[in-house]
């Protein structure tokens, strides 16, 4: 499924089941939380999340310069994020604990530090 | 009494693990060049990132050097070497990446064994789809046989997002359809193939589909670079052998909570570096692997 909001491509639908969450390419839904990320060479803004198990929220995925990629893979989201598109990525963490992402399309010298976390609370 | 290589290395005690990759069949010998099984070792060397400069090797620019003398200095010399990728460090300059390759070419050319086998790291390779590797070193996948043995070199880092690829794996399986199930196989890569710690990237996206290929074939092993560290894992009968780094070591997957590199010991230089020969014992398909270091004592 592909549309344009205010501009901005919405990607493509993709969903995956697993056991540390549940993540789908979607819209924002009313009323849903939304949090977004901006990467750009070499890191994540912001690069520590919180979120409530069971609690629906939708990822804005953008960049500052180059195609990067959103790994996170004890939750089971990885998207691309490509320059001049917003990637939208809803989940639903069923799991309290803190998980890593990381960029995994290589973006060059600090791509290995380009990580964060997401924190899980009850 | 002769003693070869492998039962001097027995005999000193400084034999490494012998790893059997297969079941213990015999191999069907003659294929590809038709060349009989023969015993022989080979020397692997990774992840040199020439051009890397900070704290975790405050010698890096002599560090490569230290290794090819090492390896020169092997009282029997490999029939061949492999660099398992990463030859370089990664820059954005189009034109200082090919300057570093042409260093790094220029180091190595004072090896002893003049038949080298490269093959990139994402840090060669990713930014420009091995653009510039391949003016300097040639195919970034290939292969060759060697005294019954075939050889496959996968690249699993030209694409930067981690992936081998439909076209190469058509390929890889086209290649493997050649071969009898019994064959003696050996792939080089640089990318684990199996999810190792996919936490730190420690991945190839579609390697399981390689390792599916691989899997009908009882005799395969296969050597990597990538996480700058000894490491050894088995996907079925498949052996999966991680080599040391010329630059600077990794920590265990997991053990930190980031993957940033171990810091420089002044008291012991280059502890955690190393490269490493492999003896093949190709009628019984075991690879006994020797770590070596990049300076004695």
């Amino acid at each position: 499924m592909k549309r344009n909001t205010r501009g901005l491509k919405i990607i493509a639908v993709a969903v995956f089941l697993g056991l540390g969450g549940v993540a789908a390419h979607v819209a924002a839904q009313p009323g849903q939380q939304v949090i977004r990320i901006v990467a750009k060479k070499f890191d994540y803004t912001p690069n520590q999340i919180t979120l409530k198990k069971g609690v629906p929220v939708v990822l804005e995925l953008s960049s500052a310069d180059v195609l990067m990629g959103f790994n996170a893979p004890d939750l089971h989201v990885r998207a691309d994020i490509v320059p001049g598109q917003v990637t939208r990525v809803r989940i639903v963490p069923d799991k309290t604990g803190t998980f890593a992402f990381f960029c995994d399309i290589f973006c060059g010298s600090g791509h290995e530090n380009m990580t964060g976390t997401i924190n899980v609370i009850e | 009494m002769t003693v070869n290589r492998r039962e001097f290395l027995k005999l000193a005690g400084i034999g490494g693990v012998v790893f059997a990759s297969g079941l213990g069949k015999t191999a069907s010998a003659a294929y590809g060049t038709g060349a009989a099984a023969e015993d022989f070792y080979f020397v692997q060397l990774s992840d040199c990132h020439w051009g890397f400069e900070g704290p975790p090797n405050p010698d890096a620019k002599v560090t490569l050097r230290k290794a090819v003398t090492a390896a020169n200095s092997l009282e029997e010399q490999p029939d061949f070497i492999v660099f398992t990728g990463d030859l370089t460090h990664t820059t954005d300059d189009p034109k200082e990446r090919r300057k570093r390759m042409a260093q790094f070419r220029d180091i190595v050319a004072d090896l002893k064994v003049k038949t080298v086998h490269f093959m990139p790291g994402e840090h060669d390779a990713s930014l420009d789809r091995g653009e510039a590797f391949q003016e300097f070193f040639g195919k970034t996948h290939y292969t060759f046989d060697h005294k019954g043995v075939h050889f496959i070199v996968l690249d699993n880092v030209s694409d930067p997002r981690a992936m081998i690829g439909e076209e190469q794996l058509k390929w890889l399986a086209a290649d493997l359809a050649q071969l009898p199930k019994d064959a003696n196989i050996v792939v080089f890569t640089h990318r684990p193939l199996f999810d190792l710690y996919p936490q730190w990237d420690w991945a190839t996206r579609d390697g399981a589909r390689a390792v599916g290929l691989l899997m009908p074939y009882s005799n395969v092993t296969v050597f990597y670079g990538h996480i700058h560290q000894e490491h050894h894992h088995m996907t079925g009968h498949i052996a999966h052998h991680a080599a040391k780094s010329l630059i600077f070591p990794l920590p265990a997957p997991g053990s930190q909570p980031k993957r940033t590199p171990l810091p420089w010991d002044a008291a012991h230089p280059y502890k955690g570096l190393g490269y490493r020969s492999v003896d093949a014992e190709v009628d019984k398909h075991e690879y006994d692997i020797t770590e070596l270091p990049v300076e004695k004592g």
